[in-house]
């Protein structure tokens, strides 16, 4: 069942695959990004109670959605890194871990800056901020522990491990809204029920976090390319692609 | 549109600052992260051929040291 993902183990097969896709999503994610965010800033209805200041929002709610789907995306590939031992999921965690920490900072500066003219504060230790905060240290402790060894594949080891130990932070961010009493508010798309939000500025927030979603998978591709170039440098492929 | 003129834009509805803010600095985030991105390619290019020339050296002063 699973046969046709064997070629991918090898560095080179991916990175051709990864160079195949990366024209595609980067195209299709700069021209959602750009509809949804105009969308979002000049052509939604502002809020009712918020005025503009709600139109944050576009871009808050993705980076914080997928801050935490590139760490899940992270975790599997370190647990695939620790139980197969293959090589191009080691370099997926260095691939994801930057961009995962960039998503989680914007989430978090958006968040305070949002936070400064409806809560009349930047910063607060309330449950949903510091779980964030904690992802982003998580992050930053990844990056940190995969270069901090001279032999990559013990780095991508502590890294893998943390990563995986990290994740229970995910559901604990999702659901601090709910276990804790917040300053941040609920679950607006994010729940079975219907989304407590106009159609007028779902639908760009929808594809804003469409835009969000390609961009994310631009990066990782991006990255993991580089990721796999450098690993791979003393290889006669990795010298006729550089030249 | 829900603005009627570039001013209303810039000022959100007196939210101006906080808006801008965060977009820009989340715009320069991407940037920067894009840019690293590129960058670390060209330093690998750069890598590549700082490695190839080490071994045509090498290979030149072994066929050096045959003539002799």
């Amino acid at each position: 069942m699973w046969r046709w993902l064997h070629p991918y183990a090898k560095g080179e097969a991916s990175y051709r695959l990864l160079g195949r896709w990366l024209p595609w999503l980067t195209g299709s994610a700069v021209l959602t990004m750009m509809v949804g965010l105009i969308w979002g800033l000049f052509y939604a209805p502002p809020d009712y109670q918020q005025g503009d200041s709600y139109r944050i929002i576009y871009i808050h709610v993705p980076a914080a959605i997928f801050s935490m789907g590139t760490y899940t995306a992270m975790a599997i590939a370190a647990l695939i890194a620790l139980v197969w031992q293959i090589r191009t999921a080691e370099w997926a965690i260095a691939a994801i871990a930057p961009v995962g920490a960039v998503l989680t900072f914007i989430a978090l500066f958006t968040g305070a800056v949002w936070g400064k003219p409806m809560w009349g504060t930047w910063w607060e230790w309330d449950a949903r901020l510091t779980s964030q905060l904690i992802l982003l240290f998580l992050y930053l402790g990844v990056i940190a522990l995969y270069h901090a060894f001279s032999d990559s594949r013990t780095g991508a080891k502590a890294a893998g491990i943390l990563a995986l130990v990290g994740v229970v932070n995910v559901p604990i961010i999702h659901y601090s809204v709910y276990w804790w009493n917040t300053l941040h508010q609920g679950a607006t798309i994010t729940k079975f029920e219907k989304p407590s939000m106009a159609t007028s500025m779902l639908i760009p927030l929808l594809i804003c976090l469409l835009g969000f979603a390609l961009m994310t998978a631009a990066f990782i591709c991006q990255r993991l390319r580089n990721e796999i170039l450098r690993q791979e440098l003393h290889r006669d492929w990795a010298q006729q692609e550089l030249n | 549109m829900a603005f009627s003129s570039w001013t209303e834009v810039i000022s959100m509805g007196g939210y101006g600052f906080y808006v801008w803010l965060s977009f820009g600095i989340s715009l320069a985030a991407l940037a920067a992260l894009m840019v690293h991105g590129i960058l670390t390619r060209r330093s690998l290019q750069q890598q590549s051929k700082q490695q190839q020339q080490r071994q045509q050296r090498l290979a030149r002063r072994k066929q050096q040291e045959r003539s002799r």
